[in-house]
This record gives C-alpha cells, sequence and structure tokens, in this order.
C-alpha cells in the first residue's frame, strides 16, 4: 500500500533522506528508530506533504497513486494521517467543529454527503471512549490548555475519527507519562486492522512494549540502515545507538 | 517562505460581488462645496429655516477646520471642491408603499440580497433603504408606529418631529466635533431616525442599508437614535457600493442616546467596495460614532464587523455619563490587498460605577495596515469605573501590518482598567495541521478566522452572524495558497 523508492527529500538546501527505501503492506506495523538528526520526522512530514520539505529525486506510491503529486489536503483526503509530535492549538475553534468540517472533508472527496449531526456524535462518543477522553475535551478549543498527553490523546482521537489507511506517528510517545503511554498504545491496537497500516516513529523501545511491530527500522544518515523484528528494538534499547553509528560511519 | 508567497498572491484574487451600478435617472447638485450647496440640500429636502441655519453654522465652522492628520493612514489629499454632495433619483411620484418603488431600484436591493418586499424580509426586521443621498423606502413603519416607535428618514423626521431633532441633532456630536462631523453636519442628505418611548421594547430588529450608487458622489448620512427610560432597542447598518476606480467619500455621523434604563445596541456590517487589488478606486469611510449613556443603568453597545473600504477610519465610542451605565464595543476589522483601517473606540467614564468593554479583533492580510486605536477616560467624578480592553491582532502572510494604539486617561484613583492585546499569525505550521485533517486553505482560514472572531460574531443578532461569518470567507478568499 505504500512503496518508497530511492526518495531523497532535502530541506533548505540541506540533503536529509538519502535514497530512502521502504515497503509497508495492507495491516502492517512498522517502526523507526534512530538516533536524533537522521530524518526520521523528516520522512513523516514529507509522507503528509509539508511544502518546506523538498523532493530530489525517487518515488511514493500510495494505494497504487503517486502521493507526492498530491497537496497535503489531499494526502489527507485519500487516507494518510499524520499524528503530530507538536499538535499546534487553533484558538476559538472546538475539537467536534474541527472534526466535523474534517470529516465532512472527507466525505465529500469520496462522493459521500455531509455525516447529519446525531450520527456525527454517536462517532464521536464511540471514538473518545476509544482514548479514554470525556465529551467535555471536545468542546474545548483545539488543544488550547491541554497537556502534553491530552494533545497526544487527541491526535490519537483525529486519527479514529478520520479512519485513515495510512497513519504516520512521529514521536507520538515522547513526554508522555505511563498511564498517557498506555492509553495511546491501546487506541492504536484497537484501530489496528487488516486494512491499515502504521508507521511509527519513536526513540524509545517502551511504546513498541505496547504496540508490537511487525517490523523495527533503524534509521542513520538519511537511509534504513537496519531491519528487524521486535528484537531490534530491544537490542538496541540495550546498547544504544552507538553500534549503528559505527558500522555506518561512511554515512555521515 | 514559498508558503507565504503565495498566500499573498492568492489574496488579490477575491472578487467584489456587489460592484454593480443601478441606471436610474438621478438629479445632482452642481459639483463642489459652498454655501449654495448647503442651501440647494436643504431646500431640496423641504426643511423648514431652523435646519438650514444649522447646517450653515456647521459649514461655516467647517470652513475654519483643518483635515486631521494624526491617524495612521495614508491617502492624497482630496478635494472637497471635486465631490457632488447630492445625488438622488428624479422622483415622478410620492413613495406610499412597496409597489411605488422604482423597479430598478427594486432590483438593486434584490441584487444586494435584501429585498424590498416585506414578505420576503428576514423576519422581524424593519428596513430603511438609503441610496446614495436619500431614503428610498422604510419597511414596517405602521407596526411600528402603533407601539409609538418612530422609525423613519432623517429628513422625514426634521419635518414632521422637528421638537425631537432639535433636541437630539447635534448632542452628542456637536457640529463643530471634528473635520468630517462638521462637512456632514452642513451637507448631510438622508439616513436614519429611531425614537422608542418609555418603556416599550422594539419588537424587531431595525436596520438601514446604505448604498452609494452615483460617480464622483459623496455619501454623508445622519443617523439619530434616542431611547427613551426603561426601552430597549437593536439597530443594524449595513453597507455596499460599485466598483470604481476613483475613491469615493463617506463621512456619516451617528448619534445615540439612552435615557435611564434604556438600551441601544448598535451593529455594522461594512462592505463598502474595497478597492482593486493594486488599491485602485475604493471608499473613505470616515465615520464619526457616539453613543451617550445620558440615563442612569443604561447603556450602549457597538458592534462592528468591517470588511470594506479603502479607508476605515472610525471610532465608535460611548459618554457613560449615567452613573452605573455601561458601554461596548466590539470589533472585528479585517483588511486586505492596500486597504487601510485604522478604527478602535474611546470610552469617556463620567458617572459612577460605570463600566465599558472593549474587544478588538483585528484581521490583517495582503499589503493592509490595520490599526487598533482606543482611548478610555475615566473623570474625576467616576468613582469605581472599571473598564476591560481586549485587542487581537491576526496577521495573514508577512506583507501586512498590525498596530495597537492604547490611550488611558485615569483622573479617578478608585477606577480600574485593564488592558490586554495579542498578536498571532496563521503560520504555515497551522494551515499545514488544517491541510493534514483535510482541509483546504481555504477551509481553514475560514475556520480559523470564525473561531478567532467568534466573541464578536456572538454579539449580532442570529441572522446577521451568519452573514457576517460568510462575509469575512468572501473577503479573505484566496488570502492563503
Amino acid at each position: 500500500m505504500l512503496s518508497i523508492k530511492n526518495l531523497n527529500v532535502g530541506i533548505a538546501e540541506k540533503q536529509i533522506l538519502r535514497d530512502f527505501n521502504l515497503e509497508i503492506k495492507p495491516g502492517e506495523i512498522h517502526a523507526i528508530m534512530g538516533p536524533n538528526g537522521t530524518g526520521k520526522s523528516t520522512l513523516a512530514s514529507t509522507l503528509a506533504g509539508k511544502e518546506d520539505y523538498e523532493v530530489l529525486s525517487g518515488e511514493v506510491s500510495f494505494n497504487g497513486k503517486n502521493l507526492l503529486e498530491m497537496s497535503a489536503d489531499e494526502r489527507a483526503r485519500e487516507g494518510v494521517f499524520l499524528a503530530f509530535q507538536y499538535p499546534v492549538e487553533i484558538p476559538g475553534v472546538s475539537t467536534t467543529n474541527f472534526m466535523k468540517a474534517a470529516v465532512n472533508a472527507k466525505r465529500k472527496h469520496n462522493g459521500l454527503e455531509p455525516m447529519d449531526a446525531k450520527d456525527f456524535l454517536k462517532l464521536m462518543k464511540e471514538k473518545l471512549a476509544l482514548v479514554e477522553m470525556n465529551k467535555e475535551f471536545t468542546s474545548r478549543s483545539i488543544n488550547e490548555g491541554f497537556s502534553g498527553g491530552e494533545k497526544k490523546r487527541n491526535e490519537i482521537f483525529q486519527m479514529a475519527m478520520l479512519e485513515p489507511t495510512l497513519c504516520l506517528l512521529d514521536e507520538t510517545d515522547s513526554g508522555l507519562d505511563i498511564d498517557a503511554l498506555r492509553i495511546v498504545a491501546n487506541g492504536v491496537n484497537q484501530l489496528k486492522n487488516k486494512d491499515r497500516s502504521f508507521l511509527i516513529i519513536t526513540h524509545y523501545q517502551r511504546l513498541l512494549n505496547y504496540i508490537v511491530p511487525d517490523y523495527v527500522h533503524v534509521m542513520y544518515g538519511g537511509k534504513i540502515v537496519k531491519s528487524g523484528g521486535k528484537e531490534l528494538a530491544l537490542k538496541l534499547e540495550e546498547q544504544g545507538y552507538d553500534w549503528i553509528k559505527e558500522e555506518n560511519s561512511e554515512l555521515v | 517562505m514559498a508558503e507565504n508567497d503565495k498566500i499573498i498572491d492568492e489574496v488579490v484574487a477575491n472578487d467584489y460581488k456587489y460592484g454593480f451600478t443601478t441606471n436610474i435617472e438621478q438629479e445632482f447638485a452642481a459639483v463642489g462645496l459652498s454655501e449654495d450647496t448647503v442651501r440647494f440640500i436643504s431646500a431640496k429636502k423641504n426643511e423648514p429655516e431652523w435646519m438650514l441655519e444649522w447646517r450653515l453654522k456647521a459649514y461655516k465652522a467647517w470652513l475654519k477646520m483643518e483635515q486631521p492628520k494624526w491617524q495612521n493612514v495614508h491617502f492624497p489629499n482630496i478635494d472637497f471642491q471635486s465631490i457632488i454632495y447630492y445625488a438622488a433619483q428624479k422622483k415622478k411620484k410620492v413613495i406610499n408603499s412597496l409597489d411605488d418603488v422604482d423597479p430598478e431600484i427594486r432590483a438593486t436591493y434584490d441584487k444586494l440580497g435584501i429585498p424590498i418586499q416585506e414578505q420576503k424580509l428576514l423576519a422581524g426586521v424593519a428596513v430603511d433603504y438609503v441610496m446614495d443621498s436619500e431614503s428610498v423606502i422604510t419597511t414596517f413603519r405602521e407596526s411600528l408606529k402603533e407601539k409609538g416607535i418612530i422609525f423613519c428618514s432623517i429628513s422625514e423626521a426634521i419635518r414632521e418631529q422637528p421638537e425631537l431633532v432639535k433636541q437630539y441633532l447635534g448632542s452628542v456630536v456637536p457640529q463643530r466635533d471634528n473635520y468630517y462631523a462638521a462637512l456632514n453636519s452642513a451637507v448631510f442628505s438622508d439616513g436614519s431616525f429611531v425614537f422608542i418611548p418609555k418603556g416599550v421594547r422594539c419588537p424587531m430588529e431595525l436596520s438601514t442599508y446604505f448604498r452609494i450608487n452615483a460617480e464622483n458622489t459623496g455619501q454623508f448620512e445622519r443617523t439619530l437614535i434616542i431611547a427613551e427610560e426603561g426601552s430597549y432597542v437593536s439597530y443594524l447598518e449595513g453597507c455596499t457600493a460599485p466598483m470604481r476606480d476613483e475613491n469615493q467619500l463617506h463621512a456619516a455621523v451617528v448619534e445615540l442616546v439612552t435615557l435611564d434604563n434604556a438600551e441601544i445596541k448598535y451593529s455594522t456590517v461594512q462592505n463598502w467596495y474595497p478597492g482593486d487589488k493594486e488599491g485602485k478606486g475604493g471608499i473613505y469611510n470616515f465615520v464619526t460614532k457616539r453613543g451617550m449613556c445620558k440615563g442612569k443603568n443604561s447603556k450602549i453597545s457597538w458592534t462592528q464587523v468591517e470588511t470594506g473600504s479603502a479607508i476605515t477610519w472610525k471610532y465608535p465610542s460611548c459618554i457613560l455619563k449615567g452613573d452605573n451605565s455601561i458601554g461596548e464595543f466590539y470589533s472585528v476589522a479585517v483588511t486586505n490587498n492596500y486597504q487601510q483601517a485604522d478604527t478602535g473606540t474611546k470610552m469617556i467614564h463620567i458617572g459612577k460605577n460605570t463600566k465599558s468593554r472593549i474587544v478588538s479583533k483585528g484581521i490583517s492580510a495582503g499589503k493592509s495596515q490595520n490599526s487598533y486605536r482606543g482611548q478610555v477616560q475615566v473623570h474625576k467624578t467616576a468613582d469605581n469605573a472599571y473598564n476591560s480592553s481586549q485587542c487581537d491582532s491576526l496577521l495573514i502572510g508577512d506583507k501586512c501590518g498590525a498596530h495597537t494604539f492604547p490611550y488611558l486617561e485615569i483622573k479617578n484613583m478608585t477606577g480600574k482598567v485593564e488592558h490586554e492585546a495579542t498578536t498571532s499569525k496563521i503560520g504555515e505550521d497551522l494551515l499545514f495541521y488544517c491541510n493534514q485533517r483535510g482541509l483546504t486553505n481555504e477551509e481553514a482560514v475560514s475556520m480559523i478566522i470564525n473561531g478567532y472572531c467568534k466573541e464578536v460574531f456572538k454579539q449580532l443578532p442570529m441572522e446577521f452572524m451568519v452573514e457576517a461569518q460568510k462575509l469575512l470567507s468572501i473577503s479573505l478568499e484566496g488570502s492563503v495558497g
């Protein structure tokens, strides 16, 4: 469903991703780990269509379509979701109104009528339960005055509402205490199905105790330098990244 | 930055959809201003002698005055001798009912979305339609009259309610108050007059729709609203003008008076032609609006949504004279392309325990300049006065400007004044977040802006809140790429 071939990406004249390759099949969970500054967030932002990132060469196909030709909002409507590392605040706009606009934008894209108010509220109630949030959250302005944990839960809630096929989680676990981490992971696990794929970017192995990945990749110097199963994450936790850096010293 | 550049470029793409002209036979005053012009207008209106005297006094005062220069807006000198001060439909017959209105004028208002037909009007809104220098017709007059409410054009009030007009005209904005108020006092042509008698709660929204149609013509309307003891009225004005390359002057004066326990809620949705994307043409909107809370426990509330005009320069103000009186100012001012706005309010606390609240939301896009200017005065007599001001600026793109000029004059130590100001920007991160949820830039901006202005919008009567939201989306259409 997602196929990235020889992707080279730069920002402000500096190349970040170098000949990056990755294949994700429907229903798979991939984790990407790696030291700071190796291009993990660049990968997520590029896939989501952030304009600052310039694609120098390479191909990305998503469900058979050329993802790189689509604008950020088109990609979202096609089913790409990014859970942000730093979700923004939108004063005066409630989560309810924001989600109503987003859900209906997607429905319109798929040739459907806007969802009626009753169904929408029902859907919200159902998805709120997934991340153990109460209704009061949705009437507050998006992320305004939210704690770090609340912001991340709100991201997972929005993901649940929009039912994407590709979920990109950019360090969703950073800054979370153990309870919030459990809630977030729980939400993700419930959203897992045979058609929905996940690309989880994380620094720490601990998230992977809750969300079991099919593959773990280590990024360094703008590309994947090692891939394996869950055990690779455990090895990284134990030994750190130094051995990866040594093995790939020519990349930096 | 590429994103932001695109934002600016596309700001420019918006269209003003009220820019058409109406072909009706009109008669004009000779170009320019002299004592004869004043006499001509007064005669056209069949005014009594005292009114002419009043105008001439204003004209003489104006001659000695200088154009103010302190505002943060820039425009070439206005040649007051090249303006036409009076334009009205050549009247063939007296208008007694809606059927008598010229079909061309009817069509104009249909096109503007405010049909002159009572059954089609928004339920519960009476409208005075003013085109150029005269009131075309006022609806629902008869049903209002039954409650003792007078809602008519100011010209008619001068003829039929001379005592009320003599007592209150110029009582809040004196003839020589400022340059443009003096000019207005000399040449004002029409506008609305509202009188709500003691104890009456006006059962419907009253509204005036101002339309500039004629070329090279200035519009100088005058509105006077009087709310007697214990009465209440909610009043709304709307404005549009055709698209023209030259600038047109609109210098209005609005006076409000509330007696004991009375309340006036005055809302404006201003959408004068703003000029084209290069800043050519558009209305100069230089307006003096002031309310006097004369009686105790009275209240005046101004709500304005300003999206149009090449230059907006106005400060709807409240003189809080009666003890415990309350003044409010809620404003959304949007500037795009080359528009300039210098707007805000004055709250003058004179009575004891008077309260005022200011909420100003400025939105700048394109290459526009948007200034908030607000003055809070607490006089010696105003024990326990309280003011809270909140001034927020929102920038779209990086070629526009937002400025805040608060002035505080406190002469009574028991007063309490709070001022809060914020500046924010619709930046790429915010847009990208919305895009990532499937919203286009247009949808995102519209949503963000409406959220930002919510506090002001909720002050508007329901029907107009929806209108204002739409208007805002239209005026910022294309403001992001």
